[in-house]
């Protein structure tokens, strides 16, 4: 259940901001989640229901960008989607592949009142 | 409650050495909490473009572990294991057996109870628990702290064993100049395509308990052969922890190590 320390940690960002901007509401989050960022979606939701209650991000309407993965094969310079760290490259089916995207973590924005 | 390391989370974590005076766990950086003199805001909404990496605190924090370890030439390995892998059966071997040429120091992490670290601490090692309560990885933070009791010396080891678990701990960065996965032959060989973050994200994978291998369905080709899936660079070790076979392998491993660390 990583999952809560994260949820944490995204409750602490946006508490920050907020009182930066001198604002008492979040209303809307936005967050960049990567397929293979390592976050298990169900766990995240249920973390989210436990750990916002009494927080700034009480009300906040979730918004979840999920970023697909993206595979780039070091052995044939193929890109292709990735879904899981063991995809083989299709066109060669070698394993050495740079992940190019989908490792995604991070709180894009807020709209605060 | 603090997020990174639940300092003050009503005493969940717990930081301590072992037969060591306990000191307790001090909270000497404040947490800001702005108060705003003026509380002029109008009621209208506002975008905040924030683009910030949910674990970048963890990861600062990491960083400055990292330079800390790099300062003192520190090799500082972070060990992961599903829980009953032997992590600490190898440790204690390990300390035993490198206690003469290399100076050696453990950070235990466990959610309860000092019983790792009592041994460690029989085998003449200095050694610091912490225990996670609920927490189910160790992370930088506390790490930070640990050090902070430790005050290891130049040219060291440092074994930092992780909350058996191989999912959580995958995605927090301690600092440590290289992660050390633990698998052992009672478990399926299909555990590198089930927990694939933990082996991408690691440098050496020990496969350990091979005394046992005679009496498990365990396959070692196909293991290394799907721990090569999610990770093409990653060594392996095959070792009895409990017997000693292979241990001279790791032990090689680990010295090569000391001097690249030494060398930079």
């Amino acid at each position: 259940m990583h999952e809560l320390s994260i949820v944490m940690s995204i409750i602490d960002i946006a508490t920050q901001q907020a009182k930066k901007a001198n604002a008492e509401v979040v209303e809307e989050i936005e967050l960049d989640i990567g397929e293979l960022s390592g976050i298990e979606q169900n766990a995240f939701d249920f973390a989210w229901q436990q750990a916002v209650r009494d927080t700034i991000l009480s009300h906040a309407q979730l918004i979840i960008n999920k970023i697909p993965g993206q595979g780039l094969c070091l052995e044939c310079n193929h890109r292709f989607p990735m879904h899981q760290l063991y995809d083989a490259c299709p066109e060669c089916g070698q394993y050495f592949i740079s992940i190019q995207q989908g490792k995604e973590l991070k709180v894009k924005s807020l709209v605060v009142t | 409650m603090c997020a990174t390391c639940g300092c003050d989370s009503n005493g969940q974590v717990s930081i301590h050495e072992v037969n060591g005076h306990d000191h307790p766990h001090e909270h000497d950086h404040a947490h800001d909490h702005h108060h705003h003199d003026h509380h002029d805001h109008a009621h209208n909404k506002k975008v905040i473009d924030v683009e910030q990496d949910v674990l970048y605190q963890n990861n600062l924090l990491a960083q400055r572990n990292r330079g800390y370890f790099e300062a003192k030439n520190i090799l500082a390995l972070n060990l992961v294991s599903s829980p009953g892998s032997g992590k600490t059966t190898l440790l204690e071997k390990t300390l035993q057996d490198v206690k003469n040429d290399l100076s050696c120091y453990v950070i235990e992490g466990d959610q309860q109870t000092s019983n790792d670290a009592d041994r460690i601490h029989a085998t003449g090692t200095p050694v610091v628990q912490i225990n996670t309560g609920k927490g189910c990885h160790l992370d930088a933070h506390m790490i930070l702290h640990a050090l902070q009791h430790m005050k290891p010396k130049e040219n060291a080891v440092m074994f930092i064993e992780n909350v058996g678990n191989l999912v959580c701990p995958a995605m927090f960065d301690l600092g440590e100049t290289a992660r050390v996965v633990i698998a052992s032959v009672t478990e399926g060989d299909d555990k590198p395509l089930k927990y694939p973050d933990m082996f991408h994200s690691s440098h050496v994978c020990i496969i350990n308990k091979m005394d046992l291998l005679p009496y498990v369905p365990f396959n070692v080709e196909a293991f290394i052969e799907n721990a090569k899936k999610v990770n093409p660079s990653l060594e392996f070790i095959e070792v009895s922890a409990y017997k000693g076979d292979g241990l001279n392998n790791w032990y090689n491993w680990l010295k090569q190590k000391v001097q690249q660390t030494a060398s930079v």
